[in-house]
């Protein structure tokens, strides 16, 4: 198969392409599928590929669950019973912040795992330590807000307006402490086990999932904010 | 300390449910204190409780499904009994007692019945058929499994500490709301069908996986075998749809526990959103049952006519168009809601529409049955019985599926015979026929035929006799859920459905005595060849029951209906292929991660039902820490020695080359 004729730069995106463990970025009619992607007639794809592929399937699931919430926030929007509006709750600043936290623990979370294809402890785990801090941050400054509005009488109890809006943002908020509580798990599976087969394949679907945290917070974001801010 | 848990919360006043949990647990007790007495639990703790073999996963989700069916079916006993004594009579169970025995009918039977027993096929069959060794995530596999498990268990402990939903097997609010069901009955239901729910979507996952990415070599997506196309497709809307109804059961359990407004009817809550919601999950669910059992027909259809599947690819089609439409359909469900005509008349078109896939379905198995040398053995009678009472189930389908029709239809007696109608004589027919089928491929010998053949027609027979008259009852006004009845005329069909149920109730005693007699002749039952039925798929290239890696070498597939061509080679050539190279293989490693997760599960879900939160708390933690325990440990894998390999290899070869000298014999003699 090596045409060394090549220079070395076409040749690296050959090996690229040709990677199994690549998923997606390729045609689907294939002349000759790459044994170990589970495509046609190759037999069963590798392990690696399994990993991430079920674990899309999940987040897919998972994406679902979400889109109850959203529809509904949409269908309990007015009913707010008297009570207050997305307008009295949409504080921007605060939104903000949250959501720079937020996407830049996702950049940080994408080098770690560089870090980690790079075979390096060490700046995997820092990578990792900052993307757990500012998910933390994102989650208090989540929980401040929650606790201000509480403060000020405005609970999921007043309204369905209210009961959608504490649910849907709510849910997206245990995700990302769940998702804490798993890369905590992982800084300790990393720092004893090194980087083993199966420990990589776990950060390969820590990095799937918390990115996928951040495009439902981007829903939440427009959806219930920016859209509630020039309602 | 223990919440709302008190002393009163067993029923020591009402004796029906007292007995029943009393004979319930004396049988646990006694099935426990012998199996500790012949020395058994390392065995099953080693075999069973912790494997993470899709085949024995299989087999305990069956025989879960089993023992669930038989619980359920003693409630539809108790229901038909009394509304034949209940006409103008208050009969023998009081309306509290009633609406649990229905709700509990309901959800014991889709969820803990069927979906148990559809599963544990997909689980015992995809993989053999798919030509590997294992599912695409075996650990995940076990904890789905004790999860579901977990859930029957909350159903059952709520016969005897509290009491059960009364509010049908999907708790519609306003009623299931804290205000009018302030009880433990919801939380029983919600904490139950959630915890196995998220058992039943980790399995879809993995076999959305494991049929996308875990064929043989060879095994091209149009050379897969119908079962797998129907797993496939059943694992997608399992994907699809299961969300939903977790999210939807987390909403009403917020309303409950925590004073929301998700589905109240005051401060701007929406009862009828629940609708929409639980039933966007809920009519998809029944093609997630019917859709393997039409892979189980399938395949019995091709098999017993000897001939392939008549049209795969229009069967493929209709399977998929099946799966896509069938999350199209669910407002037909309540019709009489007042969304207006257009939308009323869109659900309508695509309802009639999905029966179209349906129809194509039915004339493929007729053709395959079209010019084939049929064998009426007992799985072919189940698949043909099934034919009869499908289309007809599927015709009052379509009659329910007009909106204006439904107005007149809707909650009957009409309704309760369709859709029993549909699952009866879809799923669970299916569900018998594939027992029948399968068996000797999971324990090496078959079941007895006569007892096998007697016990189907009594329930054919018993089927109709039921269900008939519930359809015409149903025509003369009588709505579903009655617990007593004032119309004299109805009286009769009561009777004759009386009639039917017991005429059920010898079809099941001969099923219990068919397996009983088939465990005693075992010897003289056995499947020496692996091959019993003459198959068209690659688990019948297995011994039977197969070894624990399935294949010693994986299969290479060189054209539809993987092993016939083998199989015909082999005939033709009078010998079988040369003797493989073996070499030894990796296989995972047993896990008690699912048995733990389960039992934290179920100890977290009573102590919600009984607002215990210290406990609950205690459940959590104890899930997380066996989740990371789990995911600590260093051996992942077991390598299997090649003379292992080697030795249950040949023996299979031995017994297969006998075959080949015995037609070579019989064909001597016939030339």
């Amino acid at each position: 198969m090596t045409d060394t004729h090549f220079p070395s730069s076409i040749e690296a995106l050959r090996l690229l392409r040709e990677d199994p463990n690549r998923v997606g970025h390729r045609g689907h009619v294939l002349s000759s599928p790459i044994p170990g992607t589970g495509h046609g007639r190759t037999g069963p794809a590798n392990k690696r590929i399994v990993v991430g592929y079920g674990f899309w399937i999940f987040l897919l699931s998972d994406i679902v669950m979400f889109s109850c919430f959203f529809a509904t926030y949409a269908v309990l929007q007015g009913g707010t019973a008297g009570g207050p509006d997305i307008r009295q709750i949409v504080e921007l600043p605060r939104v903000e912040w949250e959501t720079a936290c937020l996407l830049a623990s996702s950049f940080t979370c994408g080098l770690s795992f560089a870090a980690t294809n790079a075979r390096n402890v060490l700046w995997t785990q820092v990578f990792l330590v900052i993307t757990g801090l500012l998910g933390l941050a994102f989650v208090l400054l989540e929980a401040q807000e929650f606790a201000g509005l509480v403060s000020q009488g405005i609970t999921p109890q007043r309204s369905g307006f209210l009961t959608a809006f504490f649910s849907l943002v709510g849910c997206h908020g245990l995700h990302v402490t769940a998702g804490l509580l798993w890369l905590g798990t992982m800084l300790a599976q990393v720092q004893v086990k090194g980087f083993r087969r199966e420990i990589i394949h776990r950060l390969i679907c820590f990095n799937l999932f918390w990115h996928a945290l951040d495009i439902i917070w981007v829903g939440i974001f427009t959806i219930v904010y920016l859209l509630g801010y020039v309602a | 300390m223990f919440g709302k848990l008190s002393l009163s919360a067993i029923p020591l006043d009402q004796p029906i449910p007292l007995i029943t949990s009393l004979v319930l647990i004396l049988t646990i007790a006694g099935v426990l204190t012998f199996v500790t007495f012949k020395g058994w639990w390392p065995y099953l703790w080693r075999e069973w409780i912790t494997t993470v073999d899709h085949k024995r996963i299989g087999i305990m989700y069956c025989l879960l499904g089993v023992v669930m069916l038989i619980r359920g079916f003693a409630d539809a006993i108790m229901m038909r009994t009394q509304q034949a004594v209940a006409v103008n009579a208050p009969g023998y169970l009081t309306p509290e007692h009633y609406d649990q025995i229905f709700s509990a009918h309901g959800t014991i039977m889709i969820f803990f019945a069927a979906m148990p027993l559809v599963i544990g096929f997909m689980n015992f069959v995809t993989p053999l058929q798919l030509g590997v060794r294992d599912v695409a995530f075996p650990t995940l596999n076990s904890v789905s499994f004790w999860l579901t498990a977990s859930g029957a268990l909350l159903v059952n402990v709520s016969l005897f500490v509290g009491e059960f939903a009364r509010t049908g097997w999907l708790p519609y609010p306003p009623l299931s709301e804290m205000t009018y069901s302030p009880g433990v009955g919801v939380d029983y239901y919600l904490w139950a069908v959630q915890i196995s729910g998220i058992g039943t979507m980790m399995t879809g996952i993995n076999f959305v996986t494991t049929v996308l990415k875990m064929r043989c070599t060879g095994m091209s997506y149009l050379r897969m075998p119908m079962f797998c196309w129907t797993t496939l497709s059943s694992s997608l809307i399992i994907v699809a749809v299961f969300p939903i109804l977790t999210a939807s059961l987390a909403m009403l359990t917020l309303d409950r526990y925590l004073g929301f407004h998700f589905f109240t009817n005051a401060a701007g809550g929406n009862p009828m959103m629940f609708w929409n919601l639980i039933w966007a999950w809920g009519h998809p669910e029944v093609y997630i049952l019917v859709l393997p059992a039409f892979g189980i027909f399938s395949e019995i259809f091709s098999t017993f006519s000897g001939k392939p599947l008549f049209g795969y690819r229009s069967m493929v089609a209709a399977t998929l168009f099946i799966c896509v439409v069938s999350m199209m359909t669910w407002l037909h469900h309540f019709f009489t809601m007042g969304s207006g005509p257009a939308v009323n008349t869109a659900f309508g078109i695509s309802t009639s529409i999905i029966a179209v896939g349906t129809g194509v379905k039915i004339y493929n198995w007729i053709f395959t049955m079209y010019g084939g040398r049929v064998r009426f053995d007992t799985p072919m009678l189940w698949s043909m019985g099934f034919i009869f009472t499908f289309v007809i189930g599927g015709m009052t389908g379509v009659l329910l599926a007009v909106p204006p029709a439904d107005f007149l239809t809707h909650n009957s007696m009409f309704l309760v015979a369709h859709f029993h109608n549909v699952i009866v004589g879809g799923v669970v027919f299916a569900l018998f026929a594939g027992l029948e089928y399968w068996f000797p491929k999971a324990f090496g010998f078959r079941l007895n035929q006569a007892w096998g053949k007697a016990a189907f027609w009594f329930a054919f027979i018993g089927f109709w006799v039921t269900f008939a008259p519930l359809y015409m009852v149903g025509m003369l006004g009588m709505t579903r859920r009655l617990q007593h009845l004032d119309v004299e005329p109805w009286r009769p069909y009561m009777l004759v459905a009386l009639l039917g149920i017991g005429i059920l109730i010898i079809g099941a005693a001969c099923q219990v005595i068919e397996l009983v007699v088939s465990i005693v002749q075992r010897d003289k039952l056995r499947d020496l060849t692996g091959d019993l039925w003459d198959g068209r798929s690659l688990e019948w290239a297995t011994p039977s029951p197969p070894p624990f890696f399935n294949f010693a070498v994986t299969p290479n597939v060189e054209g539809a209906e993987a092993y016939w061509g083998i199989k015909q080679r082999a005939i033709e050539s009078q010998q079988m292929g040369p003797e493989p190279h073996y070499e030894p293989l990796e296989m995972p490693v047993n896990s008690a991660v699912g048995f733990f997760t389960a039992f934290f599960a179920t100890v977290f879900g009573f102590a919600m039902i009984w607002h215990i939160w210290w406990m609950a708390a205690i459940a959590l933690v104890g899930a997380y820490a066996a989740f990371v325990v789990l995911a600590w440990r260093d051996k992942q894998e077991f390598e299997v020695p090649a003379e292992v390999i080697a030795q249950v290899d040949r023996a299979r070869r031995a017994a297969r080359e006998t075959v080949l000298g015995r037609l070579e014999h019989e064909g001597a003699v016939a030339s």
